[in-house]
């Protein structure tokens, strides 16, 4: 291989970097708090609504899972402020874009805990005379939660890794840190081999610490 | 909006047909690849199963928009030169096949291994234990979650057009370059790759039900 990498210009800039991951990382943990109260939400709609709730809440789940992200982020950030004669600043859009994409998802995952949760405990509840709301918050909610934990984990992973994509609408996280360096400096190899063991290593971080975390809170099995 | 629509259509079709092409060479190639590797993480030495399980968790921790441009970039610099289509589908092939290979594995892994003890000892060989005794089982766990991650190729195919390949999405950008009216576009596209994929979940529903049907 003739190409001889050069770093000095790309550390000069890789404060950029540094800078972008934070970015990255608030955004996935502000789209994940907010994909979660979608969640949440949408499933307890889904799991005591009736027919039309049901289907609203299906026919908003389908559509995001089954359309790119790529357009999504596009269709928030450009479509919506044309029709809505308003408009709101990338980054702002961006993590509505990833909340409502992770809402979608975390409704089936809540909805499955919800699912998940013995008949036996939700009577038990009612026996000891809690009113529908009572139990919904102390018996099922908890359970449910507890029972998603893993999956949480593995949502806010996805949510990182997906907050890659704002970088094609300006917001200045990491990859669009790493695109900026590109196109001032052309050391493009060289910040690609920045940038993919960032993402990494960042990711590994993650998983081990949110296991630990699972660990702490997961519901204890007996035999 | 109906208008813009239908104004847009006859701009979309190249690209529609790219997207499709995008896609059916990522699903062809993560799978020949995923299953030869998968196989081989399973069933192979450490020696072979090491590298592939440092490729398979490695690729699947990188953002796929990373992946497309890191390999868009680097391979000039490695003096092999691919166009901007080949290079965006060894991407998508490469990061899907990372996901085959644990599909795959977690599908021939949830086999007894009491079923390849058997065929060992009526003295098949190792192909036609495989053949024979281990794949079809494990093809009815495998489906499943492939079918899934069908439906994610053909999304992640979007982003071939960040590297200036005309597939759907940028056909849609084009279009709107032209129009300057984002949203019935962006409303268009959505609706195309959402017949796309209920089209395969049919599909897919169909073959899961053959394969359930086949071996009982």
């Amino acid at each position: 291989m003739e190409y001889q990498f050069n770093f000095t210009l790309v550390w000069r800039h890789a404060w950029r970097l540094w800078w972008g991951l934070g970015l990255s990382l608030q955004i996935a943990l502000v789209s994940l708090g907010i994909g979660m109260a979608i969640g949440i939400v949408c499933a307890i709609a889904y799991a005591d609504g009736g027919r039309t709730t049901r289907t609203a809440v299906a026919g908003y789940v389908e559509f995001i899972r089954n359309t790119p992200l790529l357009l999504l982020v596009y269709l928030v950030f450009y479509g919506i402020p044309s029709v809505g004669g308003f408009a709101y600043d990338a980054t702002t859009s961006f993590v509505a874009t990833l909340a409502f994409y992770a809402g979608a998802q975390l409704t089936e995952v809540f909805r499955a805990g919800l699912d998940a949760v013995p008949a036996g405990v939700v009577d038990a509840g009612r026996a000891i005379g809690l009113t529908r709301w009572g139990n919904l918050w102390h018996v099922r909610l908890p359970t449910a939660f507890r029972v998603s934990l893993p999956a949480l984990s593995n949502a806010y992973i996805a949510l990182f890794k997906d907050t890659a994509l704002g970088s094609v609408i300006a917001v200045p996280e990491l990859t669009h840190g790493a695109q900026w360096i590109n196109f001032n400096t052309f050391r493009i190899l060289e910040v690609y081999a920045l940038l993919t063991p960032i993402y990494l290593v960042t990711g590994w971080i993650i998983l081990a610490a949110l296991r630990l975390l699972e660990r702490r809170f997961a519901i204890v099995r007996h035999a | 909006m109906i208008d813009a629509m239908i104004y847009a259509l006859p701009f979309l079709g190249e690209g529609f047909l790219t997207t499709l092409a995008v896609s059916g060479l990522v699903v062809a190639g993560s799978l020949v690849l995923g299953l030869v590797l998968g196989v081989a993480l399973t069933f192979g030495p450490a020696a072979i199963g090491w590298p592939i399980r440092a490729f398979a968790d490695t690729i699947r921790a990188i953002p796929l928009i990373v992946l497309i441009f890191t390999v868009y970039y680097g391979l000039p610099a490695m003096r092999v030169n691919l166009s901007p289509f080949w290079a965006a589908v060894a991407a998508l092939i490469a990061f899907k096949a990372g996901h085959v290979i644990e599909i795959v594995r977690g599908a021939v892994q949830s086999i007894h291994p009491g079923q390849m003890e058997a065929a060992k000892s009526i003295g098949l060989t190792f192909v036609e234990r495989l053949r024979y005794v281990i794949l079809p089982q494990a093809v009815r766990r495998f489906l499943p979650p492939w079918i899934n991650s069908v439906t994610d190729s053909v999304k992640g195919s979007a982003l071939v057009s960040l590297v200036g390949v005309i597939d759907l999405m940028m056909a849609i950008q084009q279009v709107i370059g032209r129009t300057y009216e984002p949203m019935p576009l962006y409303v268009l596209g959505a609706l195309i790759y959402i017949a796309v994929n209920a089209a395969l979940s049919v599909t897919s529903r169909r073959l899961e039900a053959r394969f359930a049907a086949t071996v009982a």
